[in-house]
């Protein structure tokens, strides 16, 4: 274990260094290069024995990652944004194929008008894909992130494509100390890819083939469905193996914050969370009870944890970096369905926040929570938008 | 008995769901007898999704991926790396796709693979039109052709992508044009595109009686009609250097070949003209240019596993067979 | 239909092993080839064009598998000799 100053982006390539990925499809996308970047220099200078694939787009990476796993390597790609969402196709692709790859996704707002900052737009517009999502907070839960994803997506039980986010530039390019595991611990926390299938010449294997509606095509999507509820199991069992033989905390669906009394919760994702634990810690100093959820698993989306959060407090302050056009912040959306049924319901606020990078800090936080403490619960809100001089 | 001229190994089960007379079906058959039963086939969507039969049936004895429309050559090159990472890059890569999918939505993917000279066989199977979806026009459907997104009225005044050519500006080691009515070539071809290291790339004519619009028996004459023509000249570009591998001592018009299909129907006098001015253009450019080729020295330099010769032998074992090449054309009635 | 995958259920890719020896093709079928044995020379060219294949070249003469021939009438096309006869379905 040593400890390094580390960008996002460097510990991503850490993450798929030590996990030992045989073969990195990638096309360049501002915030993400230099993840790409680092991986081809580890590549050249041969400390990650891996192919590298240089594609021609991300719709070409992603298939490229595919053909790689169906032939029992182990993949990686990363990207942002319009690139992701070029993906989009090729995502449904992998996690029907149920090919384990893994990649990084830094989060940035999609263009029109053109914006490189953080938000979380691309990767929630992916989330009906089938690919289990993770975001993380900091760069040290990155690396740990892309260890545990590998785990938990080549498990024979899940076989499910997995996507770790981490925000633009906010964590991608922003240095934090980060502990690097040894090569030894993480080959005995994360053993080579033993594929159940794997593309083997001179058979008759099909992968993918037609299926009319009679045949087995609902079965997949079911099995699928299924795999993906197994997932929440085994991605808290990834957390605490790698907190055993790594070290540092067991990361689970959700990371709680001083939520133990609290009456009124943050929800948050990535990087908002840490601006979040400010405002609590503020809250608390003036003995108000105020907590922090930040949900680090978005897929599968973690009910029962949020169900149980729920039952405890009187509101949730949902803060996100998303929003779907005629619904509303769909973290919100998801919060309020898990909390439907139960028998105290709590309020929930939903503001939509820091699109396209715009900041949030914790005074921000400070005041959408007074809101909530006063009874103040908007269905929907927006935060700090201007009034637009034409 | 006669001796065969081609391999006798079967790796294409009849039964499968190829409409009669599919010269889709005739060449993935020569393709398989060429490259033998270790090739993993990628196939994007286009007829031959369709032809292997519903899950879990098929018709191939090959090891099958298939891909989305676009991404033949960015599946494959991701599934050659993965062979190469886990100890098997022996193994044969060959995409298998239609001219929709290679001239149209799979170009890029395609061209990226070939200029990083990713090492699998790309074949593209030309029956020039999107036949799966019912006959609309590609970027490969020729000049005055009937499809129904070119309805008469609506024809197509530009002629056909040259994708060999395309393929050929990015110089790499192996490139063909294929023609299932001559299928000693086409095997011989196969084989020998099989021996290289590097992107290959075969460009089948591939009849589709039901989008040609003539009786599916036909499917071997119309064929033989393309290539006598010189609508579909068959040559070879072995590292750079292109040669005419079968070519007829005289030529018949354009129009015998056009006639023979419903598709054309509509062609007026003078745009039969048109269309044997183009295909003379091209014969004499091909000729041109496999004279020059031929006086002088390799071009480009690729790496090839092995001496390519002009006679190629089978890679795995064939029983019976002897390889005729240049070309037998078939005994005619 | 209860789909398995190498002795475990759908919990894999998408990987199958089977032949498509059930297949109908054969009801396809409006015409079907007829030998003249007496013109047949085993050229095998008839089976060298089949796309099927639905054409045996075991033994001297041809052999049609009517369970995959879809009656497209290519062989009879291709036969120099003239020993195939495409003969209507509902008088064969």
């Amino acid at each position: 274990m040593t400890k390094a100053l580390l960008s996002g982006n460097e510990a991503v390539a850490e993450g798929v260094r030590l996990a030992r990925a045989q073969v990195v499809a990638a096309y360049p996308i501002t915030p993400q290069t230099t993840i790409v970047e680092k991986l081809a220099e580890m590549i050249g200078e041969r400390s990650l024995s891996a192919e590298f694939i240089p594609v021609e787009s991300e719709h070409s990476a992603m298939a490229a990652s595919i053909g790689a796993s169906l032939a029992g390597a182990r993949a990686f790609t990363a990207t942002s944004s319009q690139g992701l969402a070029l993906m989009h196709e090729m995502l449904h692709w992998a996690s029907g194929q149920r090919v384990p790859v893994v990649m990084a996704n830094v989060n940035r707002a999609l263009a029109p008008p053109w914006n490189v900052w953080v938000d979380h737009t691309d990767s929630m517009a992916q989330r009906d894909t089938g690919w289990i999502q993770i975001y993380a907070e900091t760069n040290e839960e990155v690396l740990a992130t892309i260890l545990q994803a590998y785990r938990v997506a080549e498990d024979p039980e899940v076989l499910l494509p997995t996507m770790v986010m981490l925000d633009a530039f906010v964590l991608s390019h922003t240095y934090m100390p980060v502990e690097i595991p040894s090569q030894e611990a993480v080959d005995q926390f994360l053993p080579s890819y033993r594929p159940v299938v794997r593309v083997e010449p001179g058979t008759m294997q099909l992968f993918g083939s037609f299926s009319p509606p009679d045949l087995a095509y609902m079965e997949f999507r079911h099995d699928m469905a299924s795999a993906m509820q197994t997932a929440h199991r085994k991605l808290i069992q990834a957390g605490r193996d790698y907190a055993r033989v790594l070290g540092g905390q067991p990361l689970g669906p959700i990371d709680e914050y001083r939520t133990e009394d609290a009456e009124v919760l943050i929800v948050a994702l990535g990087s908002l969370a840490a601006a979040a634990r400010d405002t609590v810690d503020e809250f608390r100093r003036e003995g108000r009870k105020v907590g922090l959820a930040r949900i680090r698993v978005f897929r599968p989306f973690p009910e029962e944890e949020i169900r149980a959060l729920g039952s405890r407090v009187q509101s949730l302050v949902v803060v996100e970096r998303a929003h779907s056009f005629g619904s509303g912040g769909p973290v919100a959306t998801e919060v309020r369905s898990a909390l439907l049924d139960i028998p105290s319901r709590p309020a929930v606020a939903s503001y939509i926040a820091g699109l396209g990078g715009r900041e949030v800090t914790p005074r921000h936080l400070r005041a959408l929570v007074e809101r909530a403490i006063r009874k103040d619960v908007p269905r929907e809100a927006w935060v700090g938008v201007k009034e637009v001089i034409a | 008995m006669a001796k065969l001229t081609i391999p006798s190994e079967e790796y294409q089960v009849g039964g499968h769901a190829a409409c009669p007379g599919c010269g889709a079906a005739l060449a993935m058959r020569y393709l398989l007898k060429g490259l033998g039963p270790q090739a993993v086939v990628v196939i994007p969507a286009c007829c031959w999704a369709v032809i292997p039969g519903a899950m879990p049936g098929t018709c191939l004895r090959v090891s099958t991926v298939f891909s989305s429309f676009e991404s033949t050559a960015a599946m494959a090159s991701g599934l050659k790396a993965g062979l190469r990472q886990t100890g098997r890059g022996d193994v044969p890569v060959v995409g298998f796709a239609g001219d929709g999918g290679t001239a149209d939505i799979g170009i890029q993917a395609l061209s990226g693979a070939a200029e990083r000279n990713e090492d699998f066989l790309y074949v593209c199977y030309d029956n020039e039109a999107y036949m799966n979806t019912g006959i609309q026009r590609s970027g490969s459907t020729p000049a005055f052709s009937w499809t129904t997104t070119t309805p008469h009225g609506l024809e197509k005044h530009t002629p056909k992508k040259d994708l060999p050519m395309i393929l050929d500006a990015h110089h790499i080691p192996y490139i063909a044009t294929l023609n299932p009515s001559f299928p000693e070539d086409f095997v011989a071809k196969a084989t020998k595109a099989a021996r290289f290291k590097g992107t290959r790339y075969l460009h089948v004519l591939a009849d589709c009686p039901t989008g040609w619009k003539h009786d599916p028996s036909q499917m071997v004459e119309v064929g033989r009609l393309a290539t006598l023509s010189h609508y579909w000249p068959l040559y070879e570009i072995d590292q750079g250097r292109l040669k005419i591998t079968w070519s007829p001592s005289n030529p018949i018009p354009v129009e015998k070949y056009l006639r023979s299909q419903g598709r054309f129907k509509n062609v007026t006098p003078e745009e039969i003209a048109q269309i044997q001015q183009t295909v003379d253009e091209r014969w004499h450019a091909l000729q041109e240019r496999a004279s020059r080729d031929q006086k002088s020295p390799e071009r480009i330099e690729v790496q090839s596993e092995t001496p390519a010769s002009s006679v190629p032998h089978s890679v795995h074992p064939v029983s019976e067979t002897v390889i005729v090449h240049p070309n037998e054309p078939f005994p005619s009635r | 239909m209860t789909v398995k995958l190498h002795g475990r259920a759908l919990s894999e890719p998408m990987a199958w092993t089977s032949t498509a020896e059930d297949s109908t093709a054969g009801s396809w079928r409006n015409q079907r080839p007829q030998l003249i044995e007496a013109k047949c020379t085993g050229c095998n060219v008839c089976w060298k064009f089949c796309p099927e294949p639905a054409i045996d070249i075991v033994g001297k003469k041809v052999a049609f598998d009517l369970n995959v021939c879809k009656g497209c009438g290519v062989c009879a096309e291709v036969c120099a000799p003239g020993a195939i006869e495409m003969v209507p379905e509902e008088s064969a």
